[in-house]
This record gives structure tokens, sequence and C-alpha cells, in this order.
């Protein structure tokens, strides 16, 4: 009964000051907004990794050198680069390894994980009067079913095109979409790249399947790994082998991985004389550092929010300490006509959870909103956000938001319950 | 007896210095009296007023409310009783400013956990001859209606005792003759106990019993030479309360 009064006068004194409970809200909105919006591009970024490791294919283990080469170093760092074909040579004995079903060594092109400081080797690509640009990916025949691609129109590069070291090339689904009406139409035609000094005119004979996503599996063009060793010579080891920016293998089943990545890190290392300059990592591996890195991303996210959703409590308390002075005679009438300190002192933090409810929700809308805004776009980075509101983020951000009404408003309100009455109808 | 002061002390301490606002009051007053208060400014009428209300409590002495000793109660106990039993007027009418007329006489009952609130109210501005004013906010009243309303807000919860603090200083002569008329009437047909405040000699001639206090000191207590004592149905009140209390009541 009490209760239901109570509610209905803290709204009518809103009503009667709405500026005043606007900018009281508005504090909470922004925290509470700003929680959902961080909190969902943290999230986001966590479900794009993990959707992107698990679409590489399954069962795989990736080999890379220590350094991948930064992208600051450019063509000249990725001739130091340490892991060789030769390595790759060494996985394929199926004596030594009959857990391993295939590995592919490769160049340039989509990277596996979440390090993005692996050397894109970027071209421009002209093509039936068009041009684009495509990321290179120097790799052999396997790729494609090693990494679960699918083939849309004509086919992938063959073992032939390796010993023929034919300019045979396969392109993503955009690079194939930029440059041709259809990806049937691009079968057969010629495109030519300019690659640093490198200017070379390819054949395509295939295109792949649309995958989505952040990565540049769309936006690749294949070609055979031996083409892209003569054409482009000055990418070779510094010992005068060729060397590779990755080994992928894939694993006959998925209780092998430990066991493979074990037997894979002891034959490279006894390649390289004892150095482990190079890194063995399986798709959990991946899942798990990326996890971790956007775990604390959205940690971190929410951290800062959560530190406005505080400074909107502070406000809240602010302003109920200056509205309990404003309002002190008014308590007096309260308590003359029969209320005692408890009333007064619900009525005070009712009107701090109102405020801090309707603001929650409020910036629940508005974070939300802001989320599916974001959504997709790049604000101009070249990396596109992905944002994922969960319904964890928005319980937590409104029970917070509660919380925090109350925890500012109790003290305002102990302060007007405690007002003597005589006191308070005094002033005026 | 319904109140029963003795000995009675209020001192009020500012700094070094002690102000007796009441000093060894004995007063009794009886269901359905009806009692002025006179006195200089600073004689300490609010003071005793306000004791009496449960607003505040004495320094030194005992006050009995319908028999429960007052000093003992808590602040909830206390607002309890200001709830259920005691209906307050003041001089400055002490409205809400916002709300209407009918919220405002509907507040005391929603402290005091009542229901049907919405007919009781508009009842008791009906009492006070506020029917067509029901929707009007305080800025919207004269005086005298604000007056009013503040009657009806005390008298919507069936209090027992009235007590009204110079209910009529900011009014006019006219005015001040309606509203004393209307606790005339709260006394004689609800037998409700009223005990107000006043400077106006005039006004206190028409309450039945006139305490006068001086330096916190009951000074005199008297019948009011023009009552008349009326006896009335549903109440416990003696026949000459007034007389009875004056005995009493110290030199
Ligand atoms: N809170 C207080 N602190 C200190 N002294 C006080 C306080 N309240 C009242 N007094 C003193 O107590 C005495 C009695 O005050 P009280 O308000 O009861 O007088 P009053 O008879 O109602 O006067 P008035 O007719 O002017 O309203 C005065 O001397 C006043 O100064
Ligand atoms: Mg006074």
């Amino acid at each position: 009964m009490i209760f239901i009064d109570t509610l209905r006068m803290a709204t009518s004194e809103f009503a009667s000051n709405k500026l005043r409970t606007g900018l009281t809200m508005l504090g909470i909105i922004i925290g509470v907004g700003a929680v959902i919006a961080l909190m969902a591009a943290g999230q986001g970024a966590q479900a794009g990794v993990t959707s992107k490791v698990r679409g590489l294919g399954s069962n795989l283990i990736f080999v890379k050198p220590a350094t991948t080469g930064s992208s600051g170093g450019g063509i000249r760092d990725l001739r130091s680069l340490t892991l060789t074909t030769d390595d790759a040579t060494s996985l394929r004995d199926q004596t030594v390894f009959p857990e391993i079903s295939a590995v592919v060594s490769q160049f340039g092109g989509s990277d596996t994980s979440a390090d993005t400081s692996q050397t894109s080797l970027q071209t421009q690509l002209i093509g039936n009067g068009r041009n684009t640009t495509a990321i290179i990916t120097a790799t052999e025949p396997n790729f494609v079913t090693v990494r679960n691609y699918t083939v849309a129109a004509g086919a992938f590069i063959t073992s032939d095109d390796m010993d023929r070291k034919s300019t045979n090339v396969v392109l993503g689904s955009k690079v194939a979409a930029d440059l041709f009406d259809t990806p049937a139409s691009a079968i057969g035609q010629n495109v030519r790249i300019n690659f640093g000094p490198v200017n070379l005119s390819l054949t395509v004979i295939g295109v792949l399947a649309t995958r989505g996503g952040n990565g540049s599996d769309d936006t690749q063009m294949i070609l055979p790994l031996t083409t892209f060793a003569t054409r482009l010579p000055f990418i070779r080891s510094t010992n005068g082998k060729q060397n590779v920016q990755e080994i992928t293998v894939k694993v006959t089943d998925a209780g092998k991985l430990n066991q493979a990545k074990l037997a894979i890190t002891n034959t490279i290392a006894a390649n390289h004389g004892g150095t482990q300059d190079f890194t063995v990592s399986t798709q959990d591996d991946l899942l798990t550092t990326a996890n971790e890195v956007s775990r604390t991303l959205t940690i971190l996210l929410g951290a800062i929010a959560g530190i406005s959703l505080i400074v909107g409590g502070i406000g809240i308390m602010n302003i109920m300490l200056v509205s309990v002075i404003e309002r002190t005679r008014e308590i007096g009438i309260r308590k003359a006509v029969g209320a005692n300190s408890r009333m007064i002192l619900m009525q005070f933090i009712i009107e701090a959870v109102i405020v801090t409810v309707a603001g929650g929700a409020i910036g629940v809308l508005v974070g939300v909103v802001a989320a599916k805004v974001a959504n997709g776009q790049d604000f101009g980075t070249g990396s596109t956000i992905t944002t994922q509101v969960t319904s964890t983020s928005i319980l937590v951000a409104s029970g917070v938001s509660v919380l925090i009404g109350l925890f500012f408003g109790i003290y305002p309100a102990y302060q007007a319950s405690r007002l003597d009455p005589i006191e308070a109808l005094r002033k005026d | 007896m319904m109140i029963r002061l003795r000995h009675l002390s209020k001192i009020y301490r500012s700094g070094d210095v002690f102000v007796p606002a009441l000093q060894n009051v004995d007063l009794d007053i009886d269901y359905g009296e009806f009692v002025a208060i006179v006195g200089a400014s600073g004689s300490g009428k609010s003071t005793l007023m306000n004791i009496i209300g449960c607003l505040d409590r004495p320094t030194r002495g005992v006050y009995e409310l319908e028999g429960h000793d007052v000093g003992r109660m808590n602040d909830i106990q206390r607002a309890k009783v200001r709830s259920r039993r005691i209906g307050f007027v003041f001089q400055s009418f002490n409205l809400l400013s916002r709300p209407s007329a009918l919220s405002q006489v509907e507040l005391p009952m929603i402290y005091a956990g009542m229901g049907d609130r919405r007919r009781r109210a508009a009842h008791a501005l009906a009492e006070v001859g506020l029917s067509d004013r029901m929707h009007h906010k305080p800025s919207q009243l004269s005086g005298g209606q604000q007056q009013r309303v503040a009657i009806a807000r005390a008298l919507v919860t069936d209090p027992a005792l009235i007590l009204a603090d110079e209910p009529t200083g900011a009014l006019d002569t006219k005015t001040t003759g309606d509203i004393v008329g209307l606790f005339e009437r709260l006394n004689r047909e609800h037998g409700i106990t009223v005990i107000f405040v006043t400077h106006e000699p005039e006004v206190a001639e028409h309450t039945r019993r006139t305490i006068t206090l001086r330096d916190g000191r009951i000074i005199s207590d008297v019948p009011t030479a023009r009552s008349t004592v009326v006896q009335f149905p549903g109440t416990v009140a003696p026949a000459a309360p007034a007389a009875q209390a004056a005995g009493e009541a110290p030199a």
C-alpha cells in the first residue's frame, strides 16, 4: 500500500522536476549505454575470432616461424623467416607421422590467428578493364581441402600447376566480384598484378565461394607456391632454401592433436639444429590466446564504462543531497502528518532507484542501438568492428545500475529520514 | 485524562547559555476540551504544542497521552501516535507546494495506512467548505482557503486531538472568525479535543479554557469567561473540565 503510494509520489516528483530528473538520469544512461556498447564490441571481437578459427577447418596444427615478419619490416624482413619447404617435406613422411593426413605450406594469405602483425602481401590486380586489390596467397593444391574452402566456379590449382610453375590463379569471391560480373565469367580471363618490381600476367582458373568474416578469405588471390618462389626470387631464406610463412598440418582425428604437435615440434627443431625458432599451435591454442586477448579487452572496456556508471551514481547522490536540503520543509510536513523516518527513507531510496532503473532501461536501449549501428562499420580504420550484445551484459548493466541507485541513494535518503521535524518545519 | 503533563521542562542550550523554554509545567487536559494557550512571544507556547504533538521531547518531566508515557516511546511509535491520534494546523499552513487540495488531504491517510482515501478526503474538504476547490493547488487558493485545506488534512484521519499553533496568525479578522468557528464546530460536533495558540484575546474568548504562559510557566489556567459548557454525544468530556484543570494548575 505505502510502497505503491511512494512510487506514485516519486513519479509526480519527477514530473514536476523534469529537467533535473533528466540530467540525473543522463549519467546513468551514458554509463549503462557505454557498458552495453563496449561489452558488445569486446564480445563481438571474441565471437569473430572464435568463428574464424573454427572456420579454418578441423583438426589443424599451425607451424609458424618465431618471427612472422612484421608489417613494418616489409619484404626484406621476409627473407629471414626460419621456416622452409624442407620442414614441410619432413612432415610428409607417412611412416614417421601416420597421424598426419595433410601438410600444406603457405606464403602470405590470410592470417590464421589473432596475430595481425603477419605481413600481408597486398597487390594491385587489374583485369577486365577494372582494378582492385588482393592479398597474395602462395600455396599448394591441398590448401583448398585443408582450409575447408569451396570452389564456386572453375577449379583449384593442381600439382601440375605446381610442377609447371604455371601462372594459373584462383580468386577470392570479393576479388572476383570486383573485376568480373559473375564467378563463371572470370574463368579463363587474364589478370595482371603489380607487386613491387614484379609485373605478371596470370590466368584465372577458379573462384572460391564467399566465406564472409573479417579475414582475407574473400580478398585473396591464390597462386602456386612454386610460381611465387621463381617469380619473386627475392623472397628466399638467407640460407638459400625456399622459406614459408606458415605450414598447416591436418591431423586424422582430434584425439591425436597433442601427440602430433609434440612430434612436429621435435622434428622441426631437429631440422633447425635444435633451435626452436618456430611456434606450433593447435586451433585450441589459437582460440585460447585469442580468447584471452579479447576477454581482457572486454573486461578493460567494461571497466572503463563501469567508471562512467559510477560517475553517474555520484551525480545521483549529489543531486539527491541538494534535493534533500531543498525539500527539508516538505520532509518536516510529511513527518508532522504522520510519516516516520523509515517511510521518508523509503521514499528517497525509491526515488533514487526509479531514476537509475529508468536511466538504466534507456541506457540499455541506447547501448543496444549504438552496438547495432557500430556493427560492421570500420570507422575509417580498414578493419570492421563486430558487436554482439549479450543478455549477460544487459543483465549485469541493469543490475549494477539498480545497485548504484541503492548505494548512492541511501546516504541522502538517510540524511532526509533523520531530519528533526521541528527544525525542518522552521526552515523555509 | 487525555493529556497529563508533570514537572515538564524543556531547556534549550546555545553555547554556554541555557534557555528554559518550559519550566515545571503541570497540566491536565481532558477529552473534548477546547483550550486556548496564550502568552507573550517567546513564552514557550510552540514548545509546549510540539511536545504535546509528539514532534519534540521534553528535557525533563512526564508526558502521558491517553495513558501512554510518550517519553518511553521511540521515534517510530511517536510517528504512529501523530499519524493516528493527532492533527496539526500551523500558522504558515505548511501545505506541500505542488499537490492539489485533494492529494494534500490524502497524504496523512497514506502514512496511516487508511483505505478509501479519495472519498474520505473529499468528505473532509466538504466539511471545511471546500468542495469546489478540491483540485486547486495551494498557489491557487487564498490564505483562508489554504488553512481550511490544512484543517481538512488534520481532521481526515479522525484524530482525537487537533493542535493548532496560531492558526489564524496569518489571516484577516473575517477569515479568522470563520476558522475559529470551524474549530468550534469540530470540537462541538465531532468531540475532537482542540488546543490552539493565539495572540488575539477575542479569539481565545471562543474557547472554554484559557491557559496563559509566561517565561515557560503556566501563570493562569481559567475557564473562559464567555464559555458555556455544552454536552455533546459520543465523548467522555467531563461536565466542567476547565474548572477541574484550573484547580491543578500551579500558582
Ligand atoms: N531550537 C531552539 N533553540 C534554542 N532556543 C529555542 C529553540 N526553540 C525555541 N527556543 C526558545 O524557547 C523559547 C520559547 O520559544 P517558543 O517558540 O515556544 O515561543 P512562543 O511562545 O511560541 O513564541 P511566539 O509567540 O513568538 O511563537 C524562546 O525563548 C525561544 O528563543
Ligand atoms: Mg510560537
